[in-house]
């Protein structure tokens, strides 16, 4: 475990709660995402980590040992932080920037030079670039500088406020990317305060979701859009992202039908005919008498055949295409679909026949997942993440300098 | 004009001496003083209006009663002169101070901080340079009000260029003002140059 929150409360002196009983643990290598409206406590969370603000009660660790007990000074050096206008000492060049807490923790000059050089690789920027100053750089690159600076010294855990809010779209993306490549392939851990659903998703292991104080949520991002905990959680998450990352979160079962149309391979033509004409279907589907799944029936095939007394088993064809009822919708669609049948057997781990999937309700869910739901677009946005939008800068009222 | 060099030459170069040494002491004591003043205000609520009203306060009491009052407590001589020059000297500085350690971006404040600077640290390395310029253009505001102001010292028997002016003036002799005044202003000016040369030496290189 490398950090530790119990518990943890923040009261203001003028009696506002800005965190009340929060509680995570978070392991190496983790991604957290803390995400909320305004004032949710996000940020307050986050900056107690490295006591930039002091919890009224609660504990937290950081590798077992209580921080409240450590000098906040060392303490920060050894945690790296990341914030929205990137932080980068202007006065300063690029290099001076990047050595700057391998400085303060006294490193060989020789050293710092070596872990700047390694740095600005890291951060996919050239190495003249050292030399330069902040505001001879473009936003993206700066908070490149931003995020590397928070590593140059070795830190391993990650404190980012809402580090890529002032950046494009596309520049965001990239600086995602690094941050991603950091921790997937430095294991670093990583916990940032972010109003960006679709960042907290996309990056984190974990999302926390918060409001008034309070977690509301704590899961990785597909339980998250699998069981939103609330409508708060619902709202926050948008209608719009549930809908389009339902081929990643819904499985078989929840679109099937349960109750196809079956026959055992020891009745007779009769019976099925009976049987199709009693279902109004042209197919059915073949199960021994353990509702295993054997093969299916056409009714083409059927016509050739003059004995109404022919068992089933006799015109079977055995070579069947079937979904497993757990897979995820996302992993067989195109599968189901570029096979061109109309329904698709459904069956579970020892090929029990459960249900089928009509390539009607597979179509609707391509399509949704694609344009979103019919009525989706039209509704105005949630008043929530019109909110969250609005808080996109940082929360005023939580700092106190 | 070679005759008045000729005549009081030695005269001149030791009264700006000594107008020079009155106004570096009064310049130099308001910024040991008014600096850290300055600075201090910026990590108070409240009181910051307050200091400078005070400070604005003592700026508007006219220059010749301000060195008279000093009469009473220091007598007479450089002391006084210095005392109330020193007086002058601190609003510009403190003002600048203020406005210069306030204009430091919250951002910088924050990162350095949260990145594991002592409060030293974060005056010497990030606050302080940052808000260098504009404190550096707070002294030599100072600088040439306390050269111009220092002429009036002469008045308490502090010595200095003022004292030809007070004596052409007596005596009627335009050369003894004109002796007195002029190298006043190349004096104010020459510092006034020179510290706007430190000013720019100060800011940070991308700021240049």
């Amino acid at each position: 475990m490398l950090l530790s929150m119990e518990h943890l409360r923040k009261e203001y002196p003028n009696g506002k709660i800005a965190v009340d009983d929060f509680n995570l643990e978070v392991d190496r290598g983790e991604f957290i995402a803390f995400i909320g409206t305004s004032g949710s406590g996000k940020t307050t969370t986050m900056r107690m980590i490295n006591r930039m603000l002091n919890q009224t009660s609660g504990t937290i660790k950081i590798n077992g040992k209580d921080i409240s007990k450590m000098d906040p000074v060392k303490l920060r050096r050894s945690i790296g932080y990341v914030i929205q206008n990137t932080g980068l000492m202007p006065h300063m060049t690029i290099q001076e920037n990047i050595e700057m807490v391998p400085k303060l923790l006294g490193w060989s000059k020789e050293k710092r030079e070596e872990q700047a050089h390694k740095m600005i690789a890291l951060a996919q920027l050239p190495d003249e670039m050292l030399q330069r100053y902040p505001g001879e750089l473009s936003g993206g690159q700066q908070q490149r500088i931003g995020v590397v600076r928070a590593l140059a010294a070795d830190q391993e855990l990650i404190l980012m406020d809402e580090p890529f809010g002032a950046l494009d779209p596309i520049t965001r993306e990239s600086l995602q990317d690094l941050v991603k490549h950091l921790q997937r392939d430095l294991g670093k851990t990583f916990i940032f305060v972010t109003h960006d659903m679709d960042e907290a998703l996309n990056l984190s292991t974990k999302v926390v979701i918060m409001s008034q104080g309070k977690q509301v949520q704590v899961d990785t991002p597909e339980n998250i859009l699998r069981h939103p905990a609330n409508e708060f959680v619902t709202n926050l998450i948008g209608e719009e992202r549930l809908i389009r990352a339902q081929p990643n979160i819904l499985t078989v079962s929840q679109i099937m039908l349960t109750n196809p149309a079956a026959i055992t391979p020891d009745k007779t033509l009769e019976d099925a005919i009976e049987q199709m004409h009693e279902r109004r279907v042209d197919t059915l589907l073949v199960t021994d008498k353990d509702n295993v799944l054997q093969g299916f029936v056409d009714l083409d095939d059927i016509n050739r055949i003059a004995d109404a007394h022919t068992p089933v088993s006799r015109f079977t064809q055995d070579r069947v295409f079937y979904v497993k009822a757990n897979a995820l919708i996302g992993d067989t669609v195109d599968r189901i679909l570029k096979k061109g049948v109309k329904n698709v057997p459904v069956v579970d781990e020892d090929k029990h026949l459960v249900g089928i999937v009509t390539r009607t309700a597979l179509v609707d869910i391509v399509y949704d997942a694609l344009h979103g739901a019919p009525d989706a677009n039209e509704k105005p946005a949630s008043p929530i993440n019109a909110d969250i939008h609005a808080a996109a800068t940082r929360e005023g009222g939580e700092m106190p300098q | 004009m070679m005759h008045f060099l000729a005549t009081y030459g030695t005269q001149l170069l030791s009264k700006t001496g000594q107008h020079l040494l009155i106004s570096a002491a009064a310049l130099g004591l308001g910024v040991i003083v008014a600096v850290p003043l300055g600075i201090l205000l910026t990590r108070m609520k409240h009181g910051a209006n307050l200091v400078m009203s005070l400070a604005g306060v003592l700026q508007t009491i006219p220059a010749m009663a301000l060195l008279a009052m000093m009469i009473p407590i220091f007598g007479i001589g450089s002391t006084p002169a210095i005392v109330a020059l020193f007086i002058y000297s601190l609003l510009p500085i403190l003002r600048n101070t203020y406005l210069g350690m306030q204009g430091v971006s919250p951002t910088v404040r924050d990162a350095a901080k949260g990145m594991g600077m002592t409060w030293w640290q974060m005056m010497t390395q990030a606050e302080i340079p940052l808000a260098a310029p504009v404190i550096m253009s707070g002294i030599r505001l100072s600088a040439t009000y306390v050269i111009a102001w220092a002429t009036l010292a002469s008045y308490i028997g502090a010595g200095g260029l003022g004292d030809f002016i007070f004596n052409g003036l007596n005596l009627y002799r335009s050369d003894l003002i004109l002796g007195g005044s002029i190298p006043v202003i190349l004096l104010a000016l020459l510092v006034d140059y020179l510290l706007g040369k430190v000013e720019r030496a100060v800011m940070p290189k991308p700021l240049r």
